[in-house]
């Protein structure tokens, strides 16, 4: 048995790698780009919320620390009402498109693949597809239409236009979710005695839950970040808060603006730092 | 069948009667089951064992109803249940990764069935501390299922099962997540706590070795189809079928004619020329060219001055601690293997020394 | 199958089932679809339409058959003996946003590639940090980091303040308002998507086929341009598709970095619905764009196929 063992040449002892290198997946030069393109990313943005800090009017030299900008904001009631208006228009575009998206994410996930399923995710993922400004004055096309047809106005083609691109958005964390939820609990519940409905109220929706928060956090931001189909087809009356933004840069830069600004900023950022805290939850 | 003579005498939990299920359709199908007939009878504990893929999971989710067949019926005592939804079966299931609810408490879990049943609280409340004691987890009541190690979520699974006392208890390759020492331990007590309950198991597995420590009785499948149903010596003594020969533990197979036939003892003419007297199975061919099994240790090597049953060249010689396996090569070209007791005298069994073997005749068995 | 009632009992339950399931199906979709179909489908046919009418006094549309909006779009109709003249004004936008978007492309990958490697290189806990750092501009309003972009570059803004106090220009560089000013507005917007994309695909790569590249006497950028590179590929061409789409459509970059000059497609289209008043060649031009899209997605479904076809 030992015979192959001495048969064979005792090999030399291999040569131990001289190369000092620490860490062999490392790039010359990939830490400063990535170094690079954090200070890009962010250093305009920190420029502005400093300068809504600035007590000087000029948004050029920095003279002292002051929160008279964000009072000034605060007073001036185009901006409150342009809040508002955003406000209102988010809220209902996050609950309409929640649950629009829910739904479609337990037919997509909860029943048997059927014809047609390309077709769903197609049509569901159609406005992440075509450049804004498309959807944008085609939305303003239609309802053009329609009010010239039912002579009806209102801020509510404003909500329905953006629950329409919220959808997608609400639809993919939900998706993702029910994805990674095996069907086996929702067998072992009606295994144990539960008739559908429980089993979709007892199982399904408190293990969804946490998707369908970061679903429709989605939607509340993307619905508050809009500018372009809003700027399109928003009527006399329903600027929203970016809109309002715009109209204000253009006519000139104000130390106001970059309060408004450094607000809504903050809202998305907690917003999602809320949701980067929900999901790593549904990880564990 | 072995199976279905016992059935007479005992009175079946679950029968399938020419039980089909296809997925997929046209060119895609795949034929999961096909055509099972099958008697689980009451108080069993009752095995399904096979290859991945042979269909025993399939069988076990119809009998539970997370899939309805593409044909037959499946009843429990007696009644039809194909067409019943899973929540109007009195059947629980463990499931393989256990699927305990991650949103609620060990208690929670186990009194889940009972609270859909629309028990009494009292009544939960008492039945889920008895289980608890019973799994030895009274201390977890009020964790979260997360918390809990591999072994301990296991115990939950079952006794969420069995909470609700359902007639019949499925187990889908409950163990197969445990490590080694864990899973044995887990052996005796699923097969001392189906004696306790008196609930019918229907345990499948892909471990043989698991089959045979905990069966009643064990149907071997493959390729959605019930090869043997029988008692565990049954199907390790007397396989019917190559396929559960070889499956379950290991097997010499020799070629040969049959001669001639007495009751269900068959002379069968081997290739090498000489005869052996096996046992017939109930559908083995009665005349012709068949295939006859033995097991390694029911072969043994010829002392001096015996006449061999077989003789031929040794090739290979496997210790391995409580036997030594001596693989011959026949003249025919076929290999036998000899299961011998502990070790042997390694001067005068050396590779190449021609070597006579010992076939125990009540032993070998006429294949179908 | 002795007894032909159960069968057909339970061949009536399975019917029951998957009618059950296709009208549990058809109900759960019905307001997605609905309202897509109707708020963002629906309307691109009506923009077809459109460009095939005549455009309306005060905006809008009057009812009557023209191509001329896309005769519009490469000729020019001469007052006096209507002849059409070719005109290169809007070509010249087309190929101005295309290079744009493509020049802005190439810029985010030549950042996105090494930033997204770092990432997918980094020990698990820091790698969330950093992905948390790259997304969360995504989520923050672009107009607002447009705007803030434009603080900085701009005549009096921090970098020309810089370099002046540094000495290394003595009057302020003009960016803002050129191409070049797009052309960072750009990279900045997207740069996200580039990153995002083609660090999941180095996430998922086995970082020893890197040690065995090296084990097998490739040197660093061997390594880099023969393993690691050809690997992350499908992430690279999602990452430039992601960058190039919303690139040439952009609309805020153009118009406030722009300022309103250099135009780039969607301002013009914008434009058509506003002060041109010309609701049909904006339909068209946006109807071109959509074309370019597609060609784009296209080529890529086309090429990823038989990309798939080569390996299976």
């Amino acid at each position: 048995m030992a015979e192959p063992m001495t048969a064979m040449p005792a090999s030399p002892q291999p040569r131990q790698r001289r190369r000092l290198v620490r860490d062999l997946k490392a790039m010359p030069g990939f830490t400063a780009t990535a170094w690079l393109c954090i200070v890009t990313l962010y250093l305009p943005i920190l420029v502005l919320i400093a300068f809504s800090f600035n007590e000087n009017r000029s948004v050029v030299l920095w003279t002292g620390f002051s929160l008279d900008w964000y009072a000034k904001a605060l007073e001036n009631d185009g901006i409150r009402n342009a809040a508002w208006v955003s406000v209102k228009v988010a809220l209902f575009a996050t609950v309409i498109s929640t649950i629009a998206a829910t739904m479609a994410a337990l037919a997509t996930t909860r029943t048997k693949p059927f014809i047609g399923q390309g077709l769903v995710y197609g049509i569901i993922n159609q406005p992440l597809m075509i450049p804004e400004i498309v959807t944008a004055i085609a939305t303003l096309s239609l309802f053009a239409l329609v009010k010239k047809l039912t002579g009806l106005n209102g801020i509510g083609y404003l909500m329905l236009a953006h629950a329409a691109f919220c959808i997608p958005f609400a639809y993919m964390p939900i998706r993702a979710r029910l994805e990674t939820m095996t069907l086996t609990l929702e067998q072992a519940a009606a295994d144990l005695y539960a008739p559908p409905l429980k089993v979709f109220t007892l199982v399904t929706l408190p293990l969804l839950g946490p998707g369908i928060v970061a679903g429709a956090m989605l939607a509340f931001v993307v619905s508050l970040d809009d500018v372009i189909i809003t700027l399109m087809i928003a009527g006399p009356g329903e600027t929203t808060l970016p809109i309002y933004i715009l109209g204000a840069i253009r006519r000139g830069i104000t130390p106001e603006i970059n309060a408004v600004s450094t607000i809504l900023v903050a809202v998305s950022v907690l917003l999602v730092m809320l949701l980067f805290i929900v999901q790593r939850r549904m990880q564990r | 069948m072995t199976g279905t003579e016992i059935a007479r005498d005992r009175k079946a939990a679950v029968s399938a009667r020419a039980l089909s299920k296809t997925f997929g359709q046209g060119d895609y199908a795949i034929t999961a089951l096909d055509s099972v007939e099958l008697d689980i009878l009451e108080n069993e504990f009752f095995t399904l064992l096979g290859p991945s893929g042979c269909g025993k999971t399939t069988l076990l989710r119809l009998i539970a109803g997370f899939e309805l067949p593409t044909q037959g019926s499946i009843s429990l005592q007696g009644q039809d249940i194909t067409d019943k939804p899973p929540h109007r079966r009195p059947i629980n299931t463990v499931f393989q990764n256990y699927a305990l609810f991650p949103h609620m408490t060990v208690a929670e879990n186990i009194g889940f069935g009972l609270r859909m049943l629309g028990k009494p609280t009292a009544e939960i409340k008492q039945t889920t501390e008895r289980m608890l004691a019973l799994v030895q987890l009274e201390a977890m009541a009020g964790r979260r299922t997360d918390q809990l190690s591999g072994g301990q979520q296991q115990r939950v699974a079952l006794a969420r099962a069995l909470a609700p006392a359902p007639k019949v208890l499925l187990l889908d390759e409950p163990l197969a997540a445990l490590d080694l020492k864990l899973r044995k331990n887990m052996q005796l007590e699923l097969k001392s706590l189906q004696a306790e309950t008196g609930i019918t198991f229907v345990f499948v597995t892909h471990d043989q070795e698991e089959a045979l420590t905990m069966s009643d009785r064990i149907a071997v499948m493959k390729s959605g189809k019930i090869l043997q149903i029988g008692t565990p010596r049954d199907i390790y003594d007397r396989p019917t079928h190559r396929f559960v020969a070889d499956f379950i533990g290991d097997i010499n197979i020799l070629e040969g004619t049959v001669e001639h036939t007495d009751g269900d003892l068959a002379t069968v003419r081997l290739k090498d020329g000489s005869m052996v007297s096996a046992h017939l199975g109930p559908a083995s061919a009665r005349s012709g060219d068949v295939s006859v099994a033995i097991r390694p240790e029911n072969v043994r090597l010829a002392s001096a001055g015996e006449t061999p049953t077989l003789t031929g060249v040794l090739e290979n010689i496997v210790y391995f601690g409580a036997a030594t396996n001596l693989h011959l090569r026949l003249g025919t070209g076929e290999e036998i293997v000899i299961r011998n007791p502990g070790a042997v005298d390694e001067g005068r069994y050396q590779p190449g020394a021609t070597i006579g073997a010992i076939l125990q005749p009540e032993l070998i068995r006429v294949l179908e | 199958m002795s007894d032909r009632e159960p069968q057909s009992a339970l061949a009536a339950a399975i019917d029951q089932n998957k009618r059950n399931e296709r009208v549990t199906r058809a109900w759960l979709l019905a307001p997605a679809l609905a309202i897509i179909l109707a708020i963002s489908i629906l309307p691109l046919g009506i923009t077809v339409v459109y460009s095939f009418l005549t455009p309306g006094t005060y905006g809008g549309v009057t009812w009557e058959f023209s191509t001329d909006s896309y005769v519009q779009f490469l000729f020019q109709r001469d007052i006096f003996d209507d002849t059409l003249v070719f005109n290169s004004a809007y070509v010249s936008i087309f190929l101005r946003s295309i290079g744009l978007a493509l020049g802005a492309t190439l810029g985010a990958l030549i950042l996105g590639f090494p930033t997204a490697y770092f990432i997918a290189t980094k020990p698990r806990e820091q790698r969330n940090i950093w992905l948390f750092l790259i997304t969360l501009p995504f989520w923050t309003n672009l107009l607002i980091r447009t705007y803030a972009m434009l603080l900085i570059i701009r005549d009096e803004g921090i970098i020309n303040i810089m370099l002046m106090k540094a000495g290394i220009i003595s009057s302020p560089l003009t960016i803002l308002y050129t191409d070049t000013a797009v052309f960072i507005g750009l990279i900045y917007s997207f740069l996200p998507f580039m990153v995002l994309p083609i660090y999941a695909s180095l996430e998922k790569l086995d970082f020893s086929l890197v040690e065995a590249g090296y084990d097998l006497y490739a040197n660093r950028l061997k390594v880099l341009f023969h393993v690691i590179v050809p690997l992350a590929k499908p992430g690279i061409v999602a990452g430039c598709i992601l960058v190039f789409i919303p690139g040439l459509g952009a609309y805020i970059t153009p118009e406030l970095l722009g300022g309103g000059k250099k135009l780039m497609i969607g301002n013009m289209i914008a434009m058509q619905f506003g002060a041109s008043r010309n609701w049909p060649f904006g339909s068209a031009a946006a109807l071109i764009l959509m074309a370019l899209v597609i060609v784009v997605l296209l080529v890529n479904a086309l090429a990823a196929r038989r990309g798939a076809s080569n390996n299976g």
